[in-house]
């Protein structure tokens, strides 16, 4: 098929602090976060937020966190020996050969919504491209209860993949579509996504719109991921990080169903787990020198 | 069936339409047995659309239909082993075919048929050859995924790491069988059983599944396909 | 911190929930379980603790409802040997 497309995958980026010199910074601890969809370096100075990528993860993970780190240190004059603590998280974590240490994403999750959304967050959600995980966690930011649920594909990224590629309809714009239909039809009854698919086609064959169709898996979803956090206790306030909390789609029928907004911050959500394992490299990284 | 012995049978794909698919089944049994609609005394149903079939009197359980299905025709059978497509199960049953427990694999593609269709898919073959392939697989590998959907990456990168697709094939049926041996394990397992449901056609599973289990010969239904139907029939007359 | 090891699909939610407060770090839960699921581990979910404590193989977790089938028959269930070993009450099994 020429006109093959991925449509599910996210744009990529770096950014930088365009003001701040790294030179004149003491601690430069990163944090690199492997996904099985997309991988985030973030590079601390001094505890503050310097510079970051979000990119694909590639066919292995020692190279996506390369690439990674990298695409951080890009146009900054700034070379990986100038690191001096570095944290590897995610999915590739153990495969990271430049990293001190490896943390598993749970406690990063935790770590970076807490330093994104403030000391007030209790309940953190990640919905990643293959897991979603269910953090509840105390002021510091540290885990209290968690579920990571990476066996079935349902609820994760995904399954939205799925039916991103099932219906040919870009990733990025299934949360708008899934709002134009005339009203809310009920969510698609099967939790596989195997059998969600046979059941979507079904609904097709029925006369059911595109949209309409989306419109039920992103309730079905949201009502799955709240039944998920029901086990750890959902408590204000409420923080998304991870992929799925950029598809509105999902975000404000789970928030309709939980009764409780979810924080927003001016912080790209994909970035929590490798911000919270910059947070620990730059602990760990002052505990050392202590 | 007439007086407990099988008149007529026949077997459609259950389309959109269940009650229209039950009809056709109907009417194809009614023509092998040369029998009229009227002569049929008592009509009962089983399985997934056992609800929705308006022309039948009543229904029976899955469970309860393939536990007297399969007792009727194999009566020293204790253990019930069925793997349909969406759903599998195992049942413990008396000698008269009476349920005395029974566990279920159902709503989760991993523990059913529709592990084996979608692994054939991503190995681009038909799911006829799956079995036959992975007969001829010389070694063991893992499968780590757990999920229809996970299982899938993994085949195609198992194929793009260039392992044996025959081996793949034994993985996959490997990795059911696990699944179906630990809910026959919840039943307990009694050396008298019989497999039944359509996966019981696939001789990759039926071989995975004698060496998951530690048996050397597990029987196998002649015509799996017909036993729950047949447990319905009885179920009818009764 | 309570640990959930396991999984929700779509046939139901299969959880081991480990309470690392109570947890004492003897391993009485680990020689008793027949298919070897549990082991004593530094708490991977609290980084900066050296408490070391049970926890789920991590090669288990995505098949406790299959590994955990033979101390759970269908009927006649008895106590789970991991929770009966546990003196603290720090397993708890979800379903």
């Amino acid at each position: 098929m020429a006109e093959l497309q991925e449509f599910w995958r996210w744009t990529e980026y770096t950014w930088h602090h365009p003001e701040m010199d790294w030179r004149k910074g003491k601690r430069l601890a990163a944090g690199i976060d492997v996904g099985s969809v997309s991988s985030q370096a973030l590079i601390l100075v001094d505890g503050e937020i310097y510079a970051f990528s979000n990119l694909r993860t590639g066919s292995n993970s020692p190279d996506s966190a390369h690439k990674a780190v990298n695409g951080a240190m890009k146009d900054t004059g700034m070379e990986l020996s100038n690191l001096k603590y570095t944290v590897g998280t995610g999915y590739g974590r153990v495969n990271i050969p430049f990293a001190n240490r490896a943390i598993t994403e749970i406690a990063c999750h935790a770590r970076g919504a807490n330093f994104m959304a403030g000391p007030k967050i209790r309940t953190v959600l990640d919905m990643g491209g293959q897991d979603c995980k269910a953090i509840h966690c105390d002021e510091r930011g540290k885990v209290s209860n968690f579920l990571m649920n990476d066996k079935c594909a349902a609820g994760t990224g995904r399954g939205m993949e799925v039916m991103a590629d099932l219906l040919s309809i870009p990733i990025k714009d299934i949360g708008e579509l899934s709002y134009q239909v005339d009203q809310e039809p009920p969510p698609v009854s099967s939790t596989c996504v195997v059998f969600a698919k046979s059941e979507a086609l079904g609904l097709m064959r029925s006369g059911w719109s595109k949209n309409m169709v989306l419109a039920a898996y992103c309730s079905a979803m949201a009502h799955r991921v709240s039944l998920l956090l029901g086990r750890i206790g959902v408590e204000d306030q409420f923080f998304i990080t991870g992929g799925i909390a950029k598809n509105p789609g999902i975000v404000k029928r789970l928030e309709k169903e939980l009764g409780i907004e979810s924080v927003k911050t001016k912080y790209d959500s994909q970035i929590a787990g490798a911000l919270g394992a910059a947070l620990f490299a730059d602990t760990l990284l002052q505990k050392g020198t202590q | 069936m007439e007086d407990g012995k099988i008149k007529g049978k026949a077997m459609v794909l259950s389309g959109f339409d269940q009650e229209e698919s039950a009809r056709e089944a109907l009417e194809q049994a009614l023509k092998e047995a040369g029998l009229a609609r009227e002569a049929i005394g008592i009509i009962v149903t089983t399985g997934n659309g056992r609800k929705a079939i308006s022309f039948a009197k009543g229904d029976v359980t899955e469970a309860r239909a393939a536990a007297l299905g399969a007792v009727f025709l194999y009566p020293t059978a204790r253990t019930v082993i069925d793997v349909g497509a969406e759903e599998s199960r195992a049942i413990k049953c008396d000698a008269t075919g009476k349920v005395l427990d029974f566990a279920v694999n159902e709503k989760c593609a991993a523990g059913s048929g529709a592990f084996t269709e979608a692994m054939a898919r991503a190995l681009e073959v038909p799911l006829e050859e799956l079995g036959p392939l992975s007969l001829r697989a010389t070694q063991t590998i893992p499968m780590n995924a757990q999920c229809a959907v996970f299982a899938e990456s993994e085949v195609i990168s198992l194929i793009h790491s260039k392992t044996e697709k025959a081996d793949i094939a034994r993985a996959v049926h490997d990795g059911l069988s696990s699944r179906v041996v630990a809910m026959v394990r919840r039943v307990g397992l009694n050396t008298e059983l019989v497999l039944i449901g359509g996966v019981a056609h696939n001789p990759g599973f039926v071989e995975s599944f004698k060496r998951t289990v530690g048996l050397d010969d597990v029987r196998t239904a002649a015509e799996p396909d017909f036993v729950g139907a047949i447990g319905a029939a009885l179920a009818a007359a009764e | 911190m309570i640990a959930n090891y396991g999984y929700k699909d779509g046939s139901g939610e299969f959880f081991i929930a480990i309470d690392t407060d109570k947890c004492n770090g003897c391993g009485d839960c680990v020689p008793v379980c027949p298919p070897r699921l549990l082991e004593m581990a530094a708490d991977e979910y609290d980084p900066l603790s050296e408490k070391t404590v049970a926890a789920v193989r991590e090669e288990e977790r995505k098949k406790i409802k299959y590994t955990c089938a033979p101390c759970k028959p269908a009927s006649g269930r008895g106590a789970l040997p991991c929770v009966a070993a546990c003196e603290p009450g720090a397993i708890a099994h979800s379903w």
